[in-house]
This record gives C-alpha cells, sequence and structure tokens, in this order.
C-alpha cells in the first residue's frame, strides 16, 4: 500500500514574528524555518505503519524551494520518496488542499498522515479539507492509531478526554502531539538522503476565497504591577484579582 | 443579498455547549447588521432546552435525530449539514472552533463550496462584508480577513464572543428524524478525563512550568486550580520533561487559551508559551526571576518562590470563599 505524509515548512516556534513592509505578510528575516512540530508525528506513524504492513511512503510539500529542506529531513527520517509541488504564490487553506488532494491521487495513496495543524496560520483545517475533496475517511486530532486489515480504530483528543473513532480504508488522520515520538534521522538517514531526488511538480493554479486584508502584530500588552517578593503580598494580590479585576 | 445565516449548535450528552450559544449571539449581531436572518441546526439524539438558542437571536432550531447520532460522527454529521443547507440555500455558516467545530466546518465548506475562516476572535462588517479578526502563529500575529466566495463559514473561538444575557424568546422547534446516516467515520466511544476540566474551556487556568522543581509538586498547581475552580495547565518544558499530559499544555504546540484569568506559576514566559496565553483577560505571574519574561504580560506579579506564595494563594482565596 502506498503511504502520503503531508509536510509543511513552518518558522520555528522560538521565532520572533515581524510584518513585511507590504501589511500582509510575515517578514522572513532572521526567521528559522523548521519541520511544522505536528507532521513530524505523522511521517513516524506513517514508518511505523509502513513498517507492520509493507508498502512505501511519500512526503509531499507545496512551496517555493525552501520546503525540500523540510523534505530532506523527512527523508532522512526513513521516507521512501519526496515531491514538491512548487508554487510561491498565497494560497489559503482550501486552494492548497486542492494542490495536496490531487497529488494523492496522483500518487494512489490509499492512507494519508498530516499533522493536526500548521503552526503558522493554524487553521487545523487542510486535512480535513483534503479528505472531503478525495472522498477519503477522516480522522482529526488523531493519539492513537490502528489499523486492522481494512479498519481503522482511532483515538481523538476532545476537551476533557478523548473520542474512540472507527473508520475505513481509504483514510486521511491528522496526527496531535502524542501520538508517538518521533524517531531522530540516523547518519545513514541523512546520508541517503541527501543522495534522493526530490520530484518537482507544479500544482494547478491558486483560486483562493480568503483575501487577508492586513496582518498586524497585537497591541503590547502592558506590564503590570509586581507586588512584592514573598508571600506578604499575597492579601494584596487576592484584594486586586476580586475587587479591580473581579475575576476571583 | 439575503444574508441566512445558520448556526451549527453542539450538544455533548444532550446538552448545548455554551461555545454554539456564543457563536448564536454573535451571528445574530452581524444579522442585524446585515438586515438578514439566523436559524440553528443541531444534530444527535434527545437534546435539553433546544428552544432557548431563540434567547441568544435564533429564530428556528431544526433538529435531526437519530440514536446513532449521539456521538459525533463526521460523515454523518456533514451530510446533514450540507443536505439541509441545499434545501434551505444559507449564505453563511457559524460553528464554535471547538474540537468538533474545527472538525466540522471545514467539511461543510468543500461540501457547500463556501470560503472557510478559522478561529475568528473578533467579527466586524464593512460595506455589508464581515471582516474577521483571526490569531495566526499562535497569537503572535493577527490577520483580518474577508471571504470572497458567495458561501462563508465562519469558526469563532470559544470563550472570546460574550453571549450576552439571554431574552425570554423562544425558537421553533422543528424535529427531523435521519434515516440510515452516512456512519463511515463514527465515534463508538468516549474516554472522559475523571473530573476534570480541559484548559480549552476553562474560565480560570491555573499553569505549572519548570520553577515548580518536579512532577511531585504539581500537586500545588492543582490545589490552587481547585480553589478557583480553574483547570490545570502545563509549560512545554514539563510537558516534554513527561512531568504533565499533553493535553495540559498551554502554547504554540498546545492550546491556545483566552481564560478570564490565567495563574502562571514557576513559569519564564518562552515565547511560544507566551504566545499561547496572552490574550487571557488577566494574567498573574508567580516565579522568583523578576526579570523572567512572563512579568511583561502579567497584570499582577509576586517576584518570589512559588512554595511560599502559592500556599498563602490558597489560604487567602479559602478565606475570602468562606
Amino acid at each position: 500500500m502506498k503511504i502520503a505524509v503531508c509536510v509543511s515548512h513552518v518558522p520555528d516556534t522560538a521565532a520572533k514574528i515581524n510584518i513585511g513592509s507590504d501589511g500582509k505578510t510575515l517578514d522572513p528575516n532572521g526567521v528559522t524555518f523548521i519541520v511544522n512540530p505536528y507532521d513530524e508525528f505523522a511521517v513516524e506513524e506513517a514508518l511505523k505503519t509502513k513498517e507492520k504492513i509493507g508498502g512505501e511512503t511519500v512526503a509531499i510539500s507545496l512551496g517555493t524551494d525552501a520546503n525540500k529542506e523540510t523534505l530532506r529531513k523527512v527523508l532522512a527520517m526513513g521516507i521512501d520518496n519526496a515531491v514538491l509541488l512548487k508554487d510561491d504564490s498565497y494560497r489559503d487553506s482550501i486552494s492548497v488542499a486542492k494542490a495536496l488532494a490531487e497529488e494523492i491521487k496522483a500518487q494512489n495513496a490509499e492512507l494519508v498522515f498530516f499533522g493536526k495543524q500548521s503552526v503558522d496560520f493554524d487553521n487545523s483545517v487542510v486535512g480535513q479539507l483534503t479528505a472531503e475533496f478525495l472522498g477519503y475517511n477522516c480522522i482529526s486530532v488523531v493519539v492513537s492509531f490502528s489499523l486492522e486489515g481494512n479498519k481503522i480504530i482511532c483515538e481523538r483528543e476532545i476537551e476533557g478526554g478523548k473520542e474512540i473513532v472507527e473508520t475505513t480504508l481509504p483514510a486521511l488522520i491528522t496526527a496531535q502531539k502524542g501520538l508517538n515520538d518521533p524517531r531522530y534521522a540516523s547518519l545513514k538517514g541523512i546520508m541517503a538522503a541527501k543522495k534522493k531526488e526530490i520530484l518537482e511538480k507544479q500544482p494547478s493554479a491558486a483560486s483562493n476565497s480568503i483575501e487577508i486584508i492586513t496582518m498586524k502584530k497585537p497591541s503590547p500588552k502592558q506590564a503590570g504591577k509586581i507586588l512584592g517578593t514573598d508571600a506578604t503580598a499575597v492579601p494584596e494580590l487576592v484584594r486586586l484579582l476580586r475587587e479591580e479585576a473581579k475575576v476571583i | 443579498m439575503a444574508n441566512k445565516i445558520l448556526v451549527f449548535i453542539e450538544q455533548r450528552n444532550g446538552k448545548i455547549k455554551k461555545s454554539s450559544l456564543e457563536a448564536v449571539k454573535a451571528a445574530s449581531d452581524i444579522a442585524q447588521k446585515l438586515s438578514g436572518s439566523v436559524e440553528a441546526v443541531s444534530i444527535g439524539n434527545e437534546i435539553e432546552n433546544l428552544e432557548k438558542v431563540g434567547g441568544y437571536g435564533a429564530c428556528k432550531i431544526t433538529h435531526f435525530k437519530n440514536a446513532a447520532l449521539e456521538n459525533y460522527s463526521p460523515s454523518a454529521y456533514a451530510d446533514i449539514i450540507a443536505k439541509y443547507s441545499g434545501e434551505k440555500n444559507f449564505d453563511i455558516f457559524f460553528f464554535a472552533a471547538s474540537s468538533m467545530g474545527k472538525d466540522l466546518a471545514p467539511r461543510v465548506a468543500v461540501k457547500t463550496d463556501s470560503g472557510l475562516a478559522m478561529d475568528c476572535i473578533l467579527l466586524n462588517c464593512e460595506s455589508n462584508e464581515i471582516i474577521a479578526t483571526r490569531p495566526i502563529y499562535a497569537g503572535k500575529a493577527l490577520i483580518e480577513v474577508k471571504l470572497t466566495s458567495p458561501k462563508k463559514v465562519f469558526a469563532l473561538r470559544p470563550n472570546v464572543f460574550n453571549p450576552g444575557t439571554p431574552t425570554d424568546k423562544k425558537a421553533d422547534v422543528s424535529i427531523i428524524n435521519v434515516d440510515s446516516p452516512n456512519l463511515s467515520v463514527k465515534v463508538v466511544d468516549i474516554k472522559k478525563s475523571e473530573g476534570k476540566i480541559d484548559v480549552a474551556e476553562a474560565d480560570i487556568i491555573v499553569s505549572g512550568g519548570r520553577g515548580m522543581k518536579g512532577p511531585e509538586h504539581f500537586k500545588l498547581v492543582e490545589d490552587l486550580a481547585e480553589v478557583l475552580g480553574a483547570a490545570s495547565g502545563a509549560s512545554r518544558a514539563v510537558v516534554d520533561a513527561g512531568w504533565r499530559p499533553h493535553s495540559e499544555q498551554v502554547g504554540q504546540t498546545g492550546k491556545t487559551v483566552s481564560p478570564s484569568l490565567y495563574v502562571a506559576l514557576g513559569i519564564s514566559g518562552a515565547i511560544q508559551h507566551l504566545a499561547g496565553m496572552r490574550s487571557s483577560k488577566y494574567i498573574v505571574a508567580i516565579n522568583k526571576d523578576k526579570d523572567a519574561p512572563i512579568f511583561q504580560v502579567a497584570d499582577y506579579g509576586i517576584a518570589g518562590d512559588v512554595f511560599e506564595v502559592v500556599p498563602a494563594m490558597i489560604e487567602e482565596i479559602k478565606k475570602i470563599k468562606s
């Protein structure tokens, strides 16, 4: 069976975000980019599944040449093949999902893993959208995955607990932290990944339905009062929470 | 344009979720500005007090009923909403961006050919168009967006829109029995974390970080949470160290929260943590290091030892609550 995993290339979570001069985009200067953290869980689950049932894994990423860095990293973890859908235009989630769905179809992958969200635009929807375009069953925010024959059982994280969800192949799963412990790339893996070819393809043109009017930083929060350095400040703190903030 | 708005009402155990009522009120405010109308839709088995959505501004609620739909089924729920929308031709869909809403909204967007704005924290109208503000990079930046598609889906972050005080208006309730729903993806069981409030839904959160010095000291975090009726949260450092479960993690690779009160105990305030909690209405920080970045976002702080300050806080709060 062919297993696909979709990966995105995002600013490091430790990065400071600055807005570009157009007031609508990120200023990438000085920002380190990484494999989207949730996608590492997706990659690990794809690799584990292949180890269990055999088959072939392919990673797909949409973006610029810079995304090759992320694709090399997941190849080094053990993914067999990589495809870059080369596109430097702005795409909204729906438009990204359409392009990914086309490629997954072309790859004929029956099982697909995504991270539950990219930590850039934080929509948490591209997996579900892609599954809809493919007509695949989809379970999102998964913390436990099992596949027996055609049948899938997952645990999905919800407020205050977990849902046990059942479905069948073909299916798309979005990974939440806790699903597994992503492996580190071995030196051998890193060397092998350098030699692998990343297939470049042109996705169909974007048709966006979301327009960004402005991008801005949140208004800075005014630093508050330091009320003291020990427990003697506690009565004043509790009084302020009760009388000024009115939150307790 | 008619601007017919449909709000999805989420239920768990037959009870309507508060975040759905927030969405009804927000939809009703938008409908007034766009001279539109608001209806609601719910899916499940028995649901209590469906008519109460009227008090928040929905004139009508249609409940799709089948015992097999008591638990969430992404496939069935999306199909039912899409089919109902096809019959009634709604223009705008509102969801709460809860676990269920985040899963369901994109599916409905594809089935109804709508544009999609997730996790909105502010909605305005300008020249008859909805302008939504949403956080990106876990709140390190905000974007204002508009949807250019004829049909639109908005999912609203829970705990941000004020549902207001409901009026006594009752919505017209109609119940439609669903025959053979599409259960190709189906929740078969729910495992609850016993008695715990989830950080994503809590009005008060008490979080602990590295400064708690070890998993055995999180009892102190939980004790303060208990007297405040709060959820307990954690920083990424302590989740990665295995001291606390990931479900408690607040920050960029955990949950983004905006409670009324956020109490940070022994948390220095890494940028990815601040991103996830800075929109809390009030922030209290207790940390030994007076230069810790957490104090830059805190409304009130004590630059002292958590092991001395927190027990005193617990006593003081017990005193005023008794």
